[in-house]
């Protein structure tokens, strides 16, 4: 029972330029079969990640961000997005996927995975996690 | 090992998997549950229908705990458990499923 420890991912990179974004994503999704508690942070370019419209066509790479709406089905229902860096690039809510999870224990009522956060909020959540992995 | 499927080749990997997810064709599955010795009916196929649109959606072939809860939310209960698809997937739900499906091995089997 007390091996179920607090994991957050921490993703702040651009989705495309790097493997990071995708490598993290499969991580995550691997993981969740362990049931550990599992909270995604998306912070600096890595808001990117998680950007409604994405089109990788010029790109050659396949659009993987369809997969995030998979999160809640894994069983993953807090996604944080941290404030400074959505305003910092002159993005709302509102251009972010909307992520949602049903909730078992209310009748399978969709609600939103997605919270923003300030950095001293974000700060204080990442202190209570157990383990940190940073992508 | 690549399979024959309507008078065309297709490239399968080594574990049977379709190499070109875009050949897939319903006659794929057939195919494959073939050479398996199992004979394709409709309680299959509802699930192999189901994996498609799932990755249609989602881009990836759900881990076999997400399949079986979102197949009991879909066909009900008496489909989303453990037992059921086993019996109709012996190899495994997940595997077995999203092979047939055309789909890759699933994301979180491990």
């Amino acid at each position: 029972m007390s091996d179920i420890k607090k994991f957050m991912y921490i993703n702040r990179r651009a989705p495309y330029g790097t493997v990071y974004a995708w490598e993290s994503l499969e991580v995550v999704l691997i993981g969740a079969a362990f049931d550990q508690l599992v909270s995604l942070a998306f912070i600096d370019d890595g808001i990117y990640q998680i950007m409604k419209g994405q089109d990788t066509s010029q790109l050659g790479i396949k659009n993987f961000s369809p997969t995030y709406g998979a999160l809640g089905d894994y069983g993953i229902t807090n996604i944080y997005v941290e404030k400074e860096s959505l305003e910092e690039r002159g993005l709302t809510l509102d251009d972010l996927i909307p992520l949602k999870y049903e909730d078992e224990n209310d009748n399978y009522a969709e609600k939103d995975s997605i919270k923003v956060v300030t950095a001293s909020e974000l700060a204080k959540i990442l202190e209570e996690q157990e383990v940190l992995l940073d992508f | 090992m690549p399979i024959e499927v309507n008078g065309k080749t297709m490239e399968t990997d080594e574990e049977g998997y379709l190499a070109d997810l875009n050949q897939w064709e319903p006659a794929v599955a057939d195919v494959m549950a073939k050479l398996d010795d199992c004979q394709l009916t409709d309680s299959h196929w509802e699930v192999i229908n189901f994996l498609r649109e799932y990755y249609e959606e989602y881009q990836i072939a759900p881990a076999v705990r997400v399949l079986t809860k979102a197949i009991g939310k879909k066909l009900g209960p008496d489909k989303g458990n453990s037992k059921y698809l086993y019996e109709l997937f012996p190899y495994g739900p997940g595997k077995q499923a999203c092979k047939y499906a055309g789909l890759p091995k699933p994301t979180g089997c491990v």
